[in-house]
């Protein structure tokens, strides 16, 4: 699905990833951890081609991403929903046009029972015509797991997406992220809240990586 | 004729492609108004154009007829004078054919200020010669010397050599009218680029995220692209009618075909202004197209 050979990034200021090899199979689930700062989400946009390697390559579904043009960068993502933790939408637009942006921009038409369970499914059925800058945190997160999957994409991306709920809704989000998971699909969670990883190996086989001293490890035993 | 992709994209949008982008902004008014004047100061501008064309050609029409030489003479050498002077343009080099007036018709040019009953055989009038010049022109000078040796008292009109320079002014000013359209054509392109790029500043999150969520470019460009597009040519409509309805004020053209007075359109010319608002809507297409893809490329 997507593979880091030897990736270096450098910022400018200094090189913030370094000699990272990492291949997401597919069906895996992997959780990304480490400290505010430490390039967990550069590598995440590493991993979207928003940013592109100062060094060794980044594959995405067999082509290295400097080879893609941005069609080609714009077909992958939509194989790919992310998450972030600071999300945004198109607050002019209700909750169902913006989960159903990725269907508008690549000309598909949903099928509005499908949306009407997707939402259900992320339990904000009962906010369909709601303007984004009305819906809460979590809601927030929540409506953006929706439109990150609702391509059916083949990956996962999540970027703190329990950054700014409680944990209450964390377990909820984690649920739909592991139910997902269960379905086939390579789920990648970059947080800094390792009980939240506890919890998760609690239901799922998960890889926890650790980004230290600029460089991706598999974490050990103490999670 | 095969439609390029852009131009096919944007007479058949994607559904929602245009709800996209937010709806409103100091932008779009502003787009509609830059397009509405400029329209308006282009109907003028053509029809400034169309009206020097029409002097430019009067002008140069009147300089291919005739001159005339007055010739004042004695009663019983008018006839002598006025064959020997005919004689002499007919080996003028420039001259196409020349002729005397009949007392007829210098009563008829008479008439209008001294009545029908003139009675010009009884008068001490000066005969009249037509002269038609041929191309290249006659040397002026020349002839005013050999008149001045065959006919002493004949007087060479050449009422020609002062319109040129006006043919020639109405030209430029044709020219420049024209040049004007040009110019109001390429502010309104710039102006349209700048609306476009603000747009494109202040909209910069929705792009971050339609490109995340796997927006191409072409899908994102031609969401600002149509609604410029719209907008320029609702503007430029607009500014067109109010154009055309000015230049419809104007006081009409007189016999004294003053050139103020003539200022507007005639016939066909009154559908000229009705391209404007298509030439205003590619212009803006142009514009947006370009400057949307070059700001999408300068994001990730």
């Amino acid at each position: 699905m997507i593979s880091f050979e030897n990736v270096a990034y450098n910022y400018g200021g200094g090189e913030l990833l370094s000699e990272v090899s990492l291949r997401l199979a597919a069906g895996s689930f992997h959780f990304l951890t480490g400290p505010s700062g430490s390039g967990k989400t550069t590598f995440l946009k590493l991993a979207y081609a928003e940013l592109m390697p100062t060094s060794g390559h980044v594959t995405l579904f067999d082509r290295e991403v400097r080879t893609l043009t941005r069609d080609d960068i714009a077909n992958s993502r939509r194989r790919i929903g992310v998450v972030h933790q600071d999300v945004q939408f198109l607050d002019h637009l209700p909750l169902t046009a913006n989960v159903q942006l990725p269907l508008t921009v690549s000309g598909r038409a949903g099928d509005p029972r499908d949306l009407t369970d997707l939402l259900d499914w992320v339990g904000l059925g009962h906010l369909a015509d709601a303007r984004p800058p009305s819906l809460s945190g979590g809601e927030r997160q929540r409506a953006a797991l929706a439109r990150a999957i609702i391509m059916g994409p083949d990956v996962v991306l999540a970027d703190e997406p329990t950054g700014n709920v409680d944990w209450e809704m964390s377990l909820r989000l984690l649920k739909l992220l592991v139910e997902l998971n269960r379905m086939g699909k390579t789920i990648l969670v970059a947080t800094h809240d390792l009980n939240l990883i506890r919890q998760a190996k609690s239901q799922v086989s998960a890889r926890v990586l650790r980004i230290s001293k600029r460089r991706i490890q598999l974490a050990g035993a103490d999670l | 004729m095969k439609l390029p992709l852009a131009l096919t994209a944007f007479v058949n949008p994607e559904r929602n492609a245009d709800r996209v982008v937010p709806p409103s902004g100091h932008t779009a008014w502003l787009t509609t108004f830059t397009a509405g004047a400029m329209t308006f100061l282009c109907v003028f501008a053509l029809a400034l154009a169309l009206a020097s064309g029409r002097l430019a050609n009067r002008w140069s029409d009147a300089l291919a007829r005739t001159a005339t030489i007055r010739l004042a003479a004695p009663p019983d050498q008018m006839q002598a004078q006025t064959d020997a002077v005919l004689a002499l343009l007919a080996t003028t080099p420039g001259v196409a054919s020349a002729r005397a007036l009949t007392d007829d018709e210098q009563r008829a040019l008479l008439e209008p200020w001294f009545g029908p009953d003139l009675p010009v055989e009884a008068l001490p009038l000066p005969r009249l010669i037509e002269l038609v010049e041929a191309e290249p022109g006659y040397d002026g000078e020349g002839l005013r010397q050999r008149l001045a040796a065959e006919a002493p008292g004949a007087v060479l009109d050449d009422h020609t050599r002062w319109r040129r320079p006006l043919a020639e002014a109405a030209g430029r000013l044709r020219l420049l009218g024209w040049l004007s359209i040009v110019l109001i054509g390429a502010t309104m392109a710039a102006m349209i680029t700048l609306a476009a790029n603000a747009s494109l500043a202040a909209n910069a999150q929705v792009i971050r995220v339609l490109r995340l969520v796997g927006a191409r470019d072409g899908y994102i460009a031609r969401a600002f692209v149509r609604r410029f597009t719209l907008r320029a040519l609702t503007g430029a409509a607009a500014g067109a009618l109010a154009g055309l309805i000015g230049v419809a004020l104007l006081p009409r053209a007189d016999a004294a075909g003053g050139f103020l007075t003539g200022l507007g359109f005639t016939g066909w010319g009154w559908l000229l202004p009705l391209l404007l608002p298509p030439l205003a809507g590619a212009v803006a297409f142009a514009a947006t197209h370009r400057a949307a893809h070059q700001k999408l490329k300068e994001l990730p």
